[in-house]
Order: C-alpha cells, then structure tokens, then sequence
C-alpha cells in the first residue's frame, strides 16, 4: 500500500467505488443514495491518478452492492471500478456494465411524456449499448447518453 | 396477464392477421349482445369527437354500457388528480378503459397501475394503434390482401404519426413506400432507419403530380398543418403542391384507393370525394370494426366465441 492510498483510511469490509472522475462524485453519491447510509463513509476528491490524472474515491464499510445497483452508475461514469473488499482485501473487482434499462435515473427530455407530468419514475431502455442510445419506456422518444439529465434527487 | 392495446408497432404477423380476420366479423355481424353486462370506460382526457364517437358506438353495439367524460374540464383532473388516481377510480368500475391523453406514454403508464386493459386511443403525438388497425382493415379490404403493396404517404411525414405508425405495422408485409413531402416535413431520419433495418423499400420525393402516383396501390394523405411550420414562408410556398384534385387521379391504377385520417383540411379537393378512388369515408366507416375487434380481444373474447356467437342480433 503507497502513501497516497494511506491518506484515505482503509476499510475491512465493504465497498471501494474507484476511478470516479471528480466531477462525477457528487451524482455516484446521490445515484447510490448514500445520503441514507447509516454505515462510515469515506470520501477521496481530487486524489493523484496515474491513469486518469485526478479521480475521486469513495470508501464504503459494510455494505455490499448488487450489481443493478452498481449498473445504474454507468450513466454518469462508464469506468468506475469497484472493489469488494473482505477482511481488509480485495476479493473481487469489478468494472460497472451498461445495464438494459435504467431506471429512476435519467430524465425524459420531452415535456409532453407522462414521467415529466406525473410523479413517478423513469425507465429507459438502452437500445445501443455502444453508441449509448437510450429510449423512454412511456413516449418512446430517443436520447444520447451523453446529452441525458438525471433526474433532480428529490424525485429519485 | 395484461392485454392491453397501447402501440401495434410490435404486433406479430399473425396477431395483426387475426384482428383483421375479427375485423371482418365484426362487418357482417356487427350488432351483438356479445358484451351483454360489460361497462366501458371512455376517458378523453383530450376532447377527440370523432374517435370517442367511434369507440362508444363499437362498444354500444356489441350490447356493452357506457360510462366516461368527453372533456377533462368536467373532471377531477382540473382539481390536480393525477393520471394514477383517476385510473385506480375507474378500475373499479369499467371492465376495459379507452382512453386518450394528451401526455404521450400516458396509455403505458395507466396499463402498469391497473389489471382492467387499457385501449390507447391516442397519447399525445406518439400512439394512436384504433386508426392504424383501421388502416391495416381499410388496406386489406380494398386490396384483397396486403402483401407487396406500393403505398404513397403524403403530406406532414414529420408529425403525422399515422403514417408512422402505419410504416412500422406494414413491416411484416414487404410494402414499397414512397415518402412525398416537403423539406420542412418529411420523414424523419429515426423512420428510414427503421426501413432499413426492417428491409423496407422506400423512395422519397417532394413533387406530387399524376405520373408519381400512377404506380400506387394505396395513397395515404394527410393535413400539412400551418402551425407545423417555423417558416410562415415556406409554408404558403407549399400549401397548394400536396393538394390533390379530381384530374390528377387520371393514370391511377385501377385498385389504387385514397386513404385519409381526417378530418381534412383542403389537401383533397371535394371533387375527389365522388371518384371511385376516393375510400376515406368508408375507412372511417371500418374504424368501427377494427374497434370492436381490440374491445373483444382485450377482453380475451376469441375469434371460436365470435364465430360461434349466439348473441347476433342482424
């Protein structure tokens, strides 16, 4: 273990949410809904990166992830890496994957759909997985993953 | 499991065949006491005369009762209910609910609160599935069949969502479409990449004259809409060219029938409406048919009980 990772405490159980590009952090937060956690959370923003220059990281303990979860951060950032960590080691790693639909979100960015109408949650389907298209389940408009808006966190 | 109607974009073959086949026998039979102790809910949470007209008729003449409101000013709705809370009420009163909105996806989300089938009976600008089953009807009717089919879309491509609608249901039916637009409306990007994928020919053009459509089996028309347009310009410079009139129709193939959603505006002269091409008004006649047709299949009545109905009154 370097210096660098020792400026954030290590964890013996739990979740490392890596390579969070620092700009992204505060939407994996609220994407995880980690407001609600009753469990220590640590949080690395603006740390070196070899890879990607400045990255931030967050340090879940005792809590474990399913992998919908997790799938659903690939809207904000494609190549966060997660490490389920066991006893203070790493047991598994793994690379988020654009999941078949998300859902809660991504907001619809036509005015006239029920989703913008109504209170209740979106679901889009991603229909190309590489070029990143998403289409809304209700109006069944199209939208590029890069041009979508979450959804504000009051409504998720 | 829920049957409701919201799109019939992704209608099998055979699903589409066989609510044709329902179509035709709602046609020679339609006066039943087939829904006999059935109450359908029609809700139009956007005033839409023509189709509520329609659908409470289908309904009314298959011996089914009627409850629902005509206009949303009279409702609940204008106090601030949401879409949820109306269709959770009317669930417990209605066996099947037709309904129209102006929110498009409104008819997906009512399906997924209720068990009662919804009819989407137009959602804003995205579905409208009665008017392309009485397309399909209309299509299959006047042809005989509809495979191979050189059908003429013209007019609005761009908002007109029954051409789309009628694109996509066509797909399994290896039809060859013809686009005739203007620039500011034509087919949009989305639907010839959809033709592509789905192996659909279709040729684009903005002229409209009589030899373009000397080969068409079917010409679908549609209102070009002067609030569709940005440029108030453009739209006085191409009003008239996707009007059609009686003397254009002098080298149209002997099958070739006129087919319009109405209401028209003035892209069809009235001195078409006595030419034996012209069929808009018996379309509209079939959307009865094609409508008792999606009533009983909602309601999981099969074509053996239809056939084998007891309940005919003509």
């Amino acid at each position: 273990m370097n210096k660098e990772e020792l400026k954030v405490s290590a964890i013996q159980n739990g979740t490392v949410i890596d390579h969070i590009p620092s700009s992204k952090l505060l939407a994996v937060v609220a994407l995880l809904h980690l407001e609600n956690i009753k469990t220590p959370v640590t949080v690395g923003y603006n740390l070196k990166s070899k890879k990607m220059g400045k990255k931030s990281l967050i340090k879940i303990a005792d809590r474990y992830f399913t992998d919908e979860e997790i799938n659903q951060l690939s809207v904000v950032s494609p190549n966060v890496t997660l490490c389920i960590i066991k006893d203070y080691d790493v047991v598994e790693k793994k690379q988020v994957q654009m999941p078949d639909s998300l859902h809660g979100i991504v907001q619809c960015p036509n005015p006239k759909c029920i989703t913008n109408n109504e209170p209740m949650k979106t679901i889009f389907h991603v229909i190309n997985k590489e070029k990143g298209v998403l289409k809304c389940h209700y109006c069944e408009k199209e939208e590029k993953l890069e041009k979508a808006r979450l959804v504000s966190p009051s409504n998720v | 499991m829920n049957r409701s109607v919201i799109t019939l974009a992704n209608l099998s073959k055979e699903k589409i065949q066989y609510l044709i086949r329902l179509s035709e026998e709602f046609e020679r039979h339609t006066n039943r006491r087939l829904l006999e102790g059935k109450v359908v809910a029609t809700l139009f949470f956007e005033p839409s005369t023509r189709t509520r007209l329609s659908f409470e008729t289908a309904a009314n003449r298959l011996g089914a009762r009627i409850i629902g409101f005509t206009d949303p000013k009279v409702t609940s709705s204008t106090k601030g209910e949401t879409l949820h809370d109306t269709i959770k009420m009317v669930s417990n009163y209605a066996d099947v609910i037709v309904m129209r909105h102006f929110l498009e996806g409104a008819a997906q989300y009512a399906s997924e609160i209720t068990d009662v089938p919804i009819i989407n009976a137009g959602d804003g600008s995205n579905q409208h599935p009665s008017q392309t089953m009485l397309d399909l009807y209309s299509i299959y009717k006047t042809q005989g069949h509809l495979d191979n089919l050189h059908i003429y879309l013209v007019g609005d491509l761009k908002y007109g969502r029954t051409v789309h609608s009628l694109l996509m249901a066509m797909r399994h039916f290896n039809p060859t479409f013809h686009f005739i637009a203007p620039k500011e409306l034509e087919m949009p990007e989305e639907y010839k990449i959809y033709c592509e994928e789905q192996n659909i020919k279709y040729f684009e053009t903005r002229d409209f004259n009589e030899d373009v459509i000397a080969d068409a089996d079917i010409l679908y028309m549609t209102r070009v809409q002067r609030e569709r347009f940005t440029d108030l310009m453009e739209y006085e410079r191409v009003k008239d060219s996707y009007l059609l009139c009686n003397q254009m129709l002098r080298k149209a193939k002997s099958n070739m029938k006129i087919l319009h959603p109405l209401p028209r505006l003035n892209e069809i002269n009235i001195d078409v409406d006595s030419n034996p091409h012209a069929y808009y008004f018996e379309q509209a006649h079939n959307g009865l048919f094609a409508r008792q047709a999606l009533i009983c299949d909602v309601l999981n009545i099969g074509l053996d009980q239809i056939l084998n109905d007891n309940t005919i009154i003509d």
